[in-house]
């Protein structure tokens, strides 16, 4: 059942907890039950919402930065990803296989900011050796949504 | 001037579910919900449609061969076996069609004689009968009970038999109904059919959207029936391909290829673009099929529970994407309380009738719908019932 309701939530985290137990034909009692181990357990994290700050007007951007480091002995990348990930500005941070070792998402910035992040706090954390700033210019699709497609019902009468 | 027209066709009543299509655009209201239309609400998976897209730009614009391009008819006897253990030869035993539509008149017109009489249970999807008539056979009726979950009946059927009873018309996992027939119930029919040397037509185009335990199965793999039935599929419901037009009869090669003939010369061949989109389908597009049956899976349990909750009698449909949820106790007919309820609760569905007499007392609900549809429709039922 977990998986289900994992799945389920994953793509609508704003269903109630009655329509998902009837979607999967289980008590309303026992999915709550789960959900509420799965929030403490942090298999669910969280719950986000995905906003198209665009339509809203705010001038908003957003940058993946690539990040070059030294990792340290016995700690590997792990303290750096932590100096990295403390600053409240940074969204996601993942370190990769590849040219570089992290990526760093800042979202929801003006270009200042993150221009001030990358070259006052990024860069200058012990280990960083150097940044590739990459604005994001157009967001297609996100989270597995598209972004700005409205959907209509292109069926038609038919017997 | 003469009368230009064929007194058989003429005599042919229009569509049920037409009529009431007819209605809802008359209205002409975007408030209106509809839990009405029978086809997937899923787009035809992003492979599939790219595939479509490289025949085009491969110039694949001709003509396939008759009975469809080969490279498709050997993946159709393959899928055939994988899911259903039924063998056939490509070269004379699959016959790709347009629609599944087009396999079931090419399927009487190549099978029936005038006169002959072929068993029709209802309620069921509204072409079989009219098909029958252009064929020039006699349609005969059964009239499935819900009591049964509108699964045909050995009793039923024997009943219903003539000497001139060539051909059993068999549909499941069933619309409007959403019933299904496991093995047990399809031994029983076999056994009938075998004893009076009859043929089965079986329209299967559901087979893939079967739920809970009971795996699908086809009479045609049944002892002794292989020989006698004509298994129809196609890639509308399975994969959400039904604009594509693509389906396909399957079958002994004596009766393949007098449907050839029709087809041949009524049709000349499937569309070419959707057959290699369908090849795409059947190799690559078994994940999609799963993906779909469990959302289909989801909103049908969700529908039996809030028809439950509003004391809505309604069998466990366990196949297709139809609830047949009944209507008896508010006291009015299906074409009454369905024309009311759109009328007074902006809500569009089916009424049972459509689908032949014994569907009277019912609602074709279809759940190809959102979730969010599917709450919007039931609030709606549910004020709509609380002022009965």
């Amino acid at each position: 059942m977990t998986d289900k309701i994992l799945t389920i939530l994953e793509k609508n985290a704003r269903i109630k907890i009655d329509d998902l137990a009837n979607i999967l034909g289980e008590d309303a009692v026992r999915v709550r039950q789960e959900v509420e181990k799965m929030e403490s357990d942090k298999v669910i994290c969280g719950y986000h919402t995905l906003i198209n700050w665009d339509k809203v007007g705010q001038e908003k951007a957003d940058a993946l930065i690539e990040v070059k480091v030294t990792p340290q002995r016995g700690v590997g990348f792990d303290q750096v990803a932590e100096r990295i990930w403390q600053y409240p500005e940074v969204s996601s941070i993942y370190l990769v296989s590849g040219n570089c070792d992290f990526v760093v998402l800042l979202q929801g910035k003006s270009m200042r900011e993150i221009a001030m992040f990358v070259s006052e706090k990024l860069s200058t954390i012990d280990g960083v050796l150097s940044t590739t700033t990459q604005f994001i210019l157009k967001k297609y699709k996100q989270e597995g949504f598209v972004v700005d497609s409205p959907r209509k019902d292109e069926r038609q009468a038919i017997s | 001037m003469r009368d230009p027209l064929n007194s058989f066709i003429e005599a042919i009543p229009p569509s049920g579910i037409r009529r009431f299509f007819d209605m809802v655009a008359e209205m002409d209201d975007p408030e209106v919900v509809s839990l009405g239309v029978g086809e997937p609400d899923f787009d035809t998976p992003w492979h599939i449609r790219e595939e479509g897209i490289y025949a085009i730009t491969k110039g694949k614009t001709f003509y396939s061969a008759n009975a469809g391009l080969m490279e498709l008819r050997k993946e159709i006897a393959a899928y055939t076996n994988r899911h259903y253990g039924l063998v056939y030869d490509p070269a004379s035993e699959v016959l790709v069609t347009v629609g599944g539509s087009e396999a079931i008149d090419a399927c009487f017109r190549a099978m029936l004689d005038p006169g002959d009489e072929v068993i029709i249970p209802e309620p069921c999807f509204v072409s079989y009968k009219p098909c029958a008539v252009f064929a020039g056979a006699v349609p005969v009726v059964i009239d499935l009970q819900e009591k049964n979950e509108f699964k045909l009946q050995p009793e039923e059927l024997e009943a219903a038999i003539t000497d001139k009873t060539k051909l059993v018309f068999i549909s499941y996992p069933n619309n409007p109904t959403g019933a299904v027939m496991n093995r047990e119930d399809l031994e029983k029919i076999a056994e009938v059919v075998i004893r009076h040397d009859l043929f089965v037509l079986t329209d299967e185009i559901y087979s893939a959207l079967s739920y809970g335990d009971d795996e699908f199965v086809s009479i045609a793999s049944l002892p002794g029936m292989r020989d006698r039935t004509i298994v129809v599929n196609g890639f509308s419901k399975a994969f959400a391909m039904t604009g594509w037009r693509l389906g396909y009869a399957t079958g002994p090669a004596r009766v393949i290829k007098q449907m050839m003939k029709v087809h041949q010369f009524a049709i000349m061949c499937p569309p070419t673009l959707s057959q290699y989109a369908a090849i795409e389908a059947l190799r690559n597009g078994e994940e999609d099929v799963q993906f779909m049956r469990n959302e289909y899976d989801q909103r049908r349990l969700f529908l039996l529970k809030r028809f439950e909750e509003m004391g809505i009698p309604c069998f466990e449909a366990k196949g297709a994407f139809y609830l047949f949820p009944c209507i008896k106790k508010f006291g009015m007919s299906s074409n009454e309380f369905a024309e009311r309820i759109l009328n007074e609760q902006k809500l569009a569905v089916v009424p049972g009738s459509a689908f032949g007499a014994s569907g009277e007392g019912f609602l074709r609900i279809s759940y190809a719908y959102s979730l969010r549809d599917l709450k919007r429709a039931c609030e709606r039922i549910e004020a709509f019932v609380s002022k009965l």
